[in-house]
């Protein structure tokens, strides 16, 4: 019945979107197979509970780490802080890279890479939120946005020259030290870690509202030259 | 002896000047120096980054009185028992030892702007290729009249940290039981634009605790002021009824004091009041004025390189620049810092010159884990340091978030003094 219910929503966000966007609507039954992937560490439906990761009933519309008795990451816990709100846009982020939007979250899930995988499961995962008809159709049910930051941008080799000068802006917080009291280190992580979570607060996947002013105003090649330098600061 | 590309090109550069410019080596001074006049956000920023980057082809020099430097930030913890005196603290040993800075403990008299050279109250004189100027603020004279400087014990300003935060704590600790504080807010422009109103949260927070009858005047000449949606949501909720605040539409535009007396003037209606926290309006330090690269109140510069309007061989940093949209925070000194430390080395070493970039942003404790936080980023145009894009604190934020904002605060504090003196 869900399903049947995708197509009219979907239809309407296209045509509000003037069809900016690819769309694809999910297939829960699809997604139900795809859960398989998940379903060792998460429950899902009728007395599910928290195991190695948390139940996933009532995701929808849920802010992240808000599920009270799990002992979630201390990055997870930031994200909810910073405000990250699981819908539909942040759960397709999160599935196709989960470091991408929760830099160190135990998720362990290397990513769903196709877009229509992602929707099916979502759509399926989304039958299990408490009350699915209350998600406002703005809020559509499916979306094959792809996340992916472009191979080319992550391909540019950085010029840690340039890193330097431009990471004295984030030492003014972020302690080159790698100290990470109350802000986040940033030094010693792989490159394209790095390139990826400056691209998911460019693109305001990530929620703090800093990062997402810091991150919006640097270019491709300065993202590559900041990840290239705080690589291998010592 | 191995070069790398850096000395090779700093050497190199060296040389031509020495052929082409005689004057950028005076006295046959074997590496270009550059003075910087006080050691707070600004000049540490910018000595710490010239020295190390370029690791040693250019001699810099230090010139800060003190031997200790309190940040005001923070100073409004401290006021509040949330943080020491000796937690804002920091010493100038790592800049000397690590970066060879001279560091050198002296005040600075006069520049001499033709010969270039800076003189010192001990009586040294130090030539420069490139001055550099951070020296923060003085109080504009009868701006508040009644108060001068001489009044400050009586009457604190507390608005550079240290011994005048400990005056004006220890005056709030000795307040009567039921008694009354009172500050005068300064008018636009002025250092730390959310200052006096954390202070207000802070006065207010430590009153609650140990003073609960007491109650707060602010007088501002002021219509409006930073964060103030987010100061007064806070104040209603942790402190009711303790904070009155006089605006410009009850006289606050027309305030006198009488430190004898204790007592505050507004447009004609004396108060008497147990503490009075005075914060005049402000003007750049003075070494600005002397040097002759101030107009009005503030020192213009370009928003390119910080440098001085009146003379490219001078930078001016932080509260004394008027440089445009940035607010006069130690966040922004920082930042202009940089800049300037990159195109003082560029100009001297030929090291490569980026574009400017700046970034502010300013942290408020309003209760315990309840901070607030204002930001925004800059860049440089023909005119001054123009504002790109910025964020505030919204009103009605949880508690989770606040307590966030707040520890986010004190990361910011290790890493910004860590990047000046570490």
């Amino acid at each position: 019945m869900i399903v049947r219910l995708l197509l009219p929503i979907a239809l309407t966000a296209i045509l509000a979107a003037g069809a900016a966007r690819p769309e694809v609507a999910g297939d829960a039954k699809a997604g139900a197979a795809l859960y398989g992937q998940c379903k060792g560490c998460h429950e899902i439906g009728k007395g599910a509970g928290d195991r190695i990761g948390p139940h996933l009933n009532g995701l929808f519309g849920r802010r992240a780490a808000s599920h009270e008795g799990y002992a979630y990451s201390a990055s997870m816990q930031r994200a909810g802080v910073d405000g990250l709100i699981w819908d539909f846009d942040t759960l397709d982020a999160y599935l196709e890279n989960p470091r991408a939007l929760v830099s160190k979250t135990r998720t362990s899930y290397r990513g769903m890479k196709d877009a229509q995988d992602r929707a099916d499961l979502l759509a399926y995962l989304r039958s299990f939120s408490a009350d699915p008809a209350n998600i406002p159709e703005a809020a559509p049910t499916a979306r094959g946005t792809d996340h992916t930051v472009d191979p080319t941008i992550l391909a540019i080799q950085g010029d840690p020259e340039y890193g330097e000068y431009l990471s004295s802006e984030c030492v003014s917080c972020h302690q080159a030290d790698g100290s990470a009291e109350g802000i986040p280190s940033i030094t010693r992580w792989p490159e394209e870690d790095f390139v990826v979570a400056m691209h998911a607060y460019k693109d305001k996947l990530r929620p703090h509202p800093v990062m997402q002013m810091m991150a919006g105003r640097l270019s491709n090649e300065e993202i590559a030259a900041l990840a290239a330098y705080f690589k291998d600061i010592d | 002896m191995t070069l790398n590309r850096r000395d090779f090109i700093a050497v190199g550069a060296a040389t031509a000047a020495s052929l082409s410019a005689p004057a950028v080596l005076a006295d046959g001074h074997g590496k270009p120096r550059v003075v910087v006049i006080g050691g707070g956000s600004g000049g540490a920023t910018a000595a710490r980054y010239i020295a190390k980057d370029s690791k040693g082809a250019i001699d810099v020099t230090l010139v800060e009185p003190s031997r200790a430097y309190f940040t005001c930030y923070f100073s409004n913890l401290y006021i509040a028992g949330l943080t020491e005196l000796d937690d804002i603290s920091h010493t100038y040993g790592t800049l000397a030892a690590k970066y060879g800075i001279n560091v050198v403990h002296d005040w600075a008299v006069d520049v001499d702007r033709a010969s270039r050279t800076v003189s010192l109250a001990g009586g040294s004189v130090l030539p420069y290729d490139k001055l550099i100027l951070s020296p923060g603020i003085d109080f504009v004279e009868g701006a508040v009249p009644g108060w001068s400087v001489a009044a400050q014990n009586k009457m604190p300003h507390a608005y550079k940290a240290g011994s005048q935060s400990e005056l004006l704590k220890a005056q709030i600790m000795a307040m009567p039981q039921g008694g009354r504080f009172a500050m005068v807010a300064p008018p636009d422009p002025f250092r730390c634009p959310p200052g006096p109103y954390e202070r207000i949260s802070m006065v207010a927070h430590v009153l609650k605790q140990t003073n609960p009858t007491a109650k707060i005047l602010l007088v501002d000449p002021k219509e409006t002021f930073s964060k103030q949606a987010l100061f007064e949501e806070g104040w209603e909720r942790h402190y009711s009824g303790m904070i009155e605040r006089v605006g410009p539409d009850f006289g606050a535009t027309n305030v006198t004091v009488d430190p004898e007396a204790m007592t505050v003037d507004i447009d004609g209606s004396v108060e008497a009041v147990d503490v009075c926290n005075v914060i005049p309006a402000q003007k750049a330090g003075r070494i600005a004025d002397v040097a002759g690269v101030t107009d009005g109140n503030w020192a213009p510069v370009n928003a390119a390189d910080m440098s001085s309007k009146a003379d490219p061989d001078v930078h001016v940093l932080g509260d004394a620049a008027q440089q445009g949209d940035m607010p006069k925070s130690g966040f922004a000194a920082n930042s202009q810092a940089k800049v300037c430390a990159m195109a003082v080395r560029g100009a001297l070493t030929d090291s490569k010159v980026f574009p400017a970039k700046f970034t502010n942003t300013c942290w408020s404790l309003i209760a315990p884990d309840d901070g607030v936080k204002v930001g925004a980023t800059y860049e440089a145009t023909a005119e001054k340091i123009a504002k790109v894009d910025g964020f505030v604190s919204q009103t009605g934020e949880d508690a989770a978030t606040r307590k966030a904002t707040y520890e986010e605060s004190v990361g910011w504090y290790a890493g910004i003094t860590a990047d000046m003196f570490n």
